[in-house]
């Protein structure tokens, strides 16, 4: 076949798609007359493409993941507007869509950048500008990878020395109960150890197909990893009057009502909530644990705010104490997997995508599985692994970064803790919001009521509710929140999630705006 | 048969992961009955094969940890030759990237007259394009904008001048990512209208991989070894039209340069592929991570992209191109940063949005492999100070791959029963090798592969862990093995001599045979 006629256009043709015009006058080789014409009809289009609505894959059209979605892209869209000199009510836009400590201003934690400036360029380990700890974790980093670079690719499962010292840590959060090294897999973020585990655990079709509970509210990372998956999502809703807690009876509800349709195999919990910002109680993670034994349910536990906690009683207790707590009828039987991550607590180190997970109870063949599935991403990437190290073994008392590390760390939680609280008074006294307190987490996630015209004038435009009203606050105060459809929530309620991140001073004008705009809105439509 | 027992043993562990042991479980009355099982996992995820990491280099790993633990072995080093990791085998990162990025990562350092002010304006821009300036926040989910316009700016430096798009610059977690992607939007349909795609043998396993795990049809096209493993249209025909009667193709993937197989293509080769998938409406994926490593003086890296443009409008305004390209090979060879982008040509503006749609599931890519990326795309100019140290680490780092890449192909061309192609790019060599049908016998009745046996006997022998063919795919009835050509020009020679011994008392052993005869 001759394959070079159109290489002769090639003089001819600038390099501009759309030249399709002077193709009229080319020949027209190979190709069936009905078939170009065809082609010509549709505009530039020359033959039909290989990957479009129609043909691609059917489980990633369902899949939705609302806190980077439509309403984040207009929020883009107007920042360049804006850059562009196209006048609005507001001079920036305010992303509090999104968990994004370090956007909002949040300071990185020195100790762990100067230990990973010195891994990034070991030449540095001469400079007398930093500290002894920092230099002598680099060292230690660099030596446990290959050839002494984080270039290198690490083991699939993570470096083996990380994961000792955060099996080391996880032994001293828990006071005392051992964590095996062995059950430690470094991942790219929590999320993708969450998708990782969730592809293991779907299987069988029709009736047999996996179901997995999640909460409503959930972070839609399950939503959609579950549709990605083509598994079965199965709801259970947290209980709003009642500070977002979870109810077992719930649990065993939806459950029920799930067993009439697929097989339910696994349970995911988010401790504190995301994105409704309760921490659960012992008593309520031990009946989660009963329930997952009494039904068989792999365990999942969501754990990357777990030092995020702000409200006064309340404590992080993680699913693996408890879990061990319960004695050996329970800590020997129930398969479980928890997440954590450098993205959330005091650090907010988003960007290097570090975190892990504790598998605890998996069947060892499916471990060798387990490790065989990630070693074809090859590894997560080699700095957020260093990063994770150094938040598992952050200075000590004796050590010179000692007094500055927990400094900055205390004042990071203890701004958020006051943050915290203060979104959630300035909300509850706007008429027609209802928080709940923030007691931990990055989010507070308050009812809004909305009049019936609005909801009306919603669907008209073919809007959910929700979103209707946070793009309209998006396109009036440059505000950028997620309307609760994206994360669910009970049929005819309606939230938005919000993050606490912004500095005070901003989050109070953020609030204020809220506030007016909310008012506004209800005189609008009542 | 002087096999070692622990041979043997891994002969008896699963290396085909496929076939599922669901009775072990059971066998084992102390073990409690899980929810996630043999039984009841994912079976795709059980399909799934992984040779570059396998079975082999778990042994690898196991016989470093027994040396360690003081353990003798007729070796007192394990080399793992298995995968292209250029930084673990002792080559140097690039001095400049290294600056930004850890310029990126502890901005104080601006201050500091010990770097460059050609690296600390990189830096300084990178940490503008990031939320906050802080590579600690999380970047759009295609990636940091300036570092898309960057990649677009190199991309049409380096065809010369064809346009590239910064908004069909997509940055990935290494290029492993971006494919796996791209594969996951291409896979629909039940059974005859299932997804095919076109994959070369030999091949890459992460392809493989993919398509298992995707539970798509893996269409295999032999690479015709006889001719420096080049890619044979006919064979592309033949392979698509046995493929029509089940599957639907609807993809090619090419990797070029190849991988294990080092061949360069041509651009008459390049053309005839873009034309097969235009005829035949095929969605093109080629994966350029090595367009860097090109060593035969006789050959040149012509990208995808660049071709499809000069072919005319015809073609370049209708073939849909993914091309992808990563931190981890080239001369820099950060692997550990996983960082990588793709462009996307001719993709339907609709899918384009389910694209980022499914990329924002994952928030974005590692920042600090972003960064890697654009001192990648932006590297020192001749007017800038560093130019000269940073052209000169470049050109060494290429210069001895290139060495390298020719003594590999002589020292294992001289050893009878090995024949290895020319490593004309990449990173490997894919020799073939002669295994005595005694081995063969004796490798079935172990229940593996004949070159696994003859990887595993090598590892248990010399140390040297490299992955056997069957891994990647070949000819019934050929063996090969890769083995990377990174490792130090002493070590290499070392190493290669050792695997010439151990080749010929390999051929001895099992062919009765004396030297001489051989």
């Amino acid at each position: 076949k001759d394959s070079k006629s159109g290489l002769a256009l090639t003089s001819l043709v600038p390099y501009r798609q759309d030249s399709c015009i002077a193709l009229a006058s080319q020949p027209m080789h190979q190709r069936s007359f009905t078939q170009k014409l065809h082609s010509f009809m549709n505009g530039c289009e020359y033959r039909d493409r290989v990957l479009t609505m129609d043909t691609m894959n059917p489980n990633v059209k369902r899949v939705e993941y609302a806190v980077r979605g439509p309403i984040v892209q207009r929020a883009v869209q107007i920042e360049r507007e804006l850059k562009m000199g196209i006048k609005k009510p507001f001079t920036e836009v305010i992303k509090a869509n999104i968990g994004d400590c370090h956007a909002m201003g949040q300071k990185p934690i020195t100790f762990f950048r100067q230990v990973l400036a010195l891994c990034s360029y070991p030449d540095l380990l001469e400079d007398s500008k930093f500290p002894e700890d920092a230099k002598s974790r680099a060292r230690r980093i660099l030596q446990a990878c290959g050839g002494g670079s984080l270039g290198a690719y690490s083991t699939s499962q993570g470096i083996e020395m990380i994961r000792q010292d955060i099996a080391r840590y996880i032994e001293q959060r828990d006071g005392g109960i051992t964590c095996d090294p062995d059950n430690i897999y470094l991942s790219t973020g929590a999320s993708d150890a969450i998708v990782t585990m969730l592809k293991l655990l779907v299987s069988g079709e029709g009736m047999s197909r996996t179901g997995v509970m999640i909460s409503i509210p959930q972070y839609p990372l399950y939503s959609a990893a579950l549709a990605d998956l083509g598994a079965v999502q199965i709801s259970y809703y947290l209980d709003e009057d009642n500070c977002w807690s979870l109810d077992i009876s719930e649990l065993r509800h939806a459950l029920q009502e799930a067993k009439k349709h697929c097989s339910p195999r696994a349970l995911c919990i988010i401790n504190p909530g995301n994105p409704t910002g309760q921490v659960q109680s012992r008593q309520c993670i031990e009946d989660v644990i009963r329930f997952a034994a009494a039904e068989k349910l792999f365990l999942m536990a969501d754990e990357v705010y777990q030092d995020n906690v702000y409200a006064d009683g309340c404590k992080f207790h993680s699913f693996k104490k408890v879990l061990f707590e319960m004695g050996l009828e329970y800590s020997e039987k129930v398969e479980l997997a928890s997440f954590h991550s450098t993205s959330k607590c005091y650090m907010g180190e988003c960007g290097f995508r570090g975190g892990y997970m504790e598998v605890v109870n998996l069947d060892p063949e499916v471990k060798v599985q387990l490790t065989k599935l990630v070693s074809v991403r090859l590894c997560p990437p080699v700095p957020g692994q260093a990063l994770l190290d150094v938040v598992v073994n952050p200075p000590q008392p004796d050590e010179p970064s000692y007094d500055t590390f927990i400094k900055e760390r205390t004042d990071t939680l203890a701004t958020l803790a006051e943050k915290a609280s203060m979104t959630q008074e300035i909300l509850n006294q706007v008429p027609g919001i209802k928080c709940n307190p923030v007691q931990g987490a990055m989010y507070t996630f308050p009812r809004i009521h909305l009049p019936p015209k609005a909801i009306l004038e919603a669907k008209e435009k073919g809007q959910v509710p929700d979103m209707f009203y946070c793009m309209k606050l998006l396109e009036e105060t440059g505000i950028c929140l997620v309307p609760g459809s994206g994360f669910g929530q009970r049929d005819g309620t309606y939230h938005f999630r919000m993050t606490i991140l912004p500095p005070k001073e901003k989050l109070k004008i953020v609030l204020a705006k809220i506030k007016e705009f909310h008012q506004h809105f209800m005189e609008q439509y009542s | 048969m002087r096999v070692g027992p622990s041979v043997e043993k891994c002969g008896q562990m699963r290396f085909i992961t496929a076939e599922a042991k669901a009775s072990a479980g059971r066998l084992d009355g102390k073990m409690r009955e899980k929810t996630l099982t043999m039984d009841t996992l994912n079976p795709q995820v059980k399909a799934v094969e992984y040779a570059v990491r396998g079975p082999i280099v778990l042994k690898a790993g196991e016989i470093e940890r027994y040396l360690e633990e003081g353990g003798t072995k007729p070796f007192s080093e394990v080399i793992k030759a298995n995968i292209g990791d250029a930084h673990a085998m002792g080559q140097q990162p690039i001095t400049f990237l290294r600056q930004v990025v850890a310029l990126c990562t502890f901005p104080e350092l601006m201050d500091s007259p010990s770097f460059p002010e050609d690296a600390k304006w990189r830096a300084r821009r990178i940490l503008q394009g990031c939320g906050g300036h802080s590579l600690g926040s999380y970047s759009a989910s295609p990636g940091v904008e300036c570092i898309r316009k960057d990649i677009a700016a190199y991309i049409e430096q380096r065809d010369e001048g064809v346009p590239s798009d910064w908004e069909n610059i997509y940055l990935t977690t290494g290029a492993s990512d971006g494919i796996m992607t791209i594969l996951r939007l291409l896979v629909s349909g039940k059974d005859s209208s299932r997804t095919g795609v076109m994959i070369p043998i030999p091949q890459y396993p992460l392809y493989s991989a993919a398509i298992s795990e995707m539970d798509a049809v893996q269409v295999n096209y032999y690479l015709d070894e006889d001719n420096c493993w080049a890619l044979d249209i006919n064979e592309l025909h033949r392979a698509y039209q046995a493929a029509k009667q089940h599957c639907q193709p609807r993809v090619i993937c090419i990797i070029n340069p190849g991988n294990p197989t080092g061949q360069v293509q041509s651009k008459k080769c390049i053309e005839e592929v873009l034309h097969f998938a235009y005829e035949e409406n095929l969605f093109v994926m080629s994966d350029e991570v090595y367009q860097d490593n090109v060593y035969a003086p006789d050959c040149q890296f012509h990208s995808f992209k660049k071709v499809l443009y000069e072919m005319g409008p015809e073609y370049f305004s209708s073939v849909e191109l993914v091309s992808f390209h990563s931190t981890s090979k080239g001369y820099t060879g950060e692997c550990g940063f996983r960082g990588g982008y793709m462009e996307v040509i001719n993709m339907d503006p609709e899918v384009k949005a389910q694209l980022v749609k499914l990329l924002s599931v994952r928030l974005c890519p590692p920042l600090a492999g972003q960064a890697a990326m654009d001192v990648i795309v932006n590297p020192p100019q001749p007017e800038e100070h560093t130019f000269k140290q940073f052209h000169q680490e470049k050109s060494s780092v290429l210069g001895a791959l290139a060495e390298k890449a020719k003594l590999t192909e002589q020292i294992l061309n001289s050893v009878p029963g090995i024949k290895c192609n020319p490593v004309q790019g990449s990173m490997y060599a894919f020799p073939r090798i002669f295994i005595p049908p005694k081995a063969v016998e004796e490798a079935k009745a172990l229940g593996m592969q004949p070159d696994m046996l003859y990887c595993l006997r090598l590892l248990e022998e010399t140390g040297i862990c490299v992955v056997p063919g069957s891994g990647f795919g070949q000819k019934d009835r050929t063996y090969h093995f890769r083995m990377t050509i990174l490792p130090s020009i002493e070590k290499l020679n070392v190493l290669l001599g050792k695997v010439r011994d151990f080749h010929i008392s390999f051929l001895k052993e099992y062919s009765g045979l004396e030297w001489d005869e051989i």
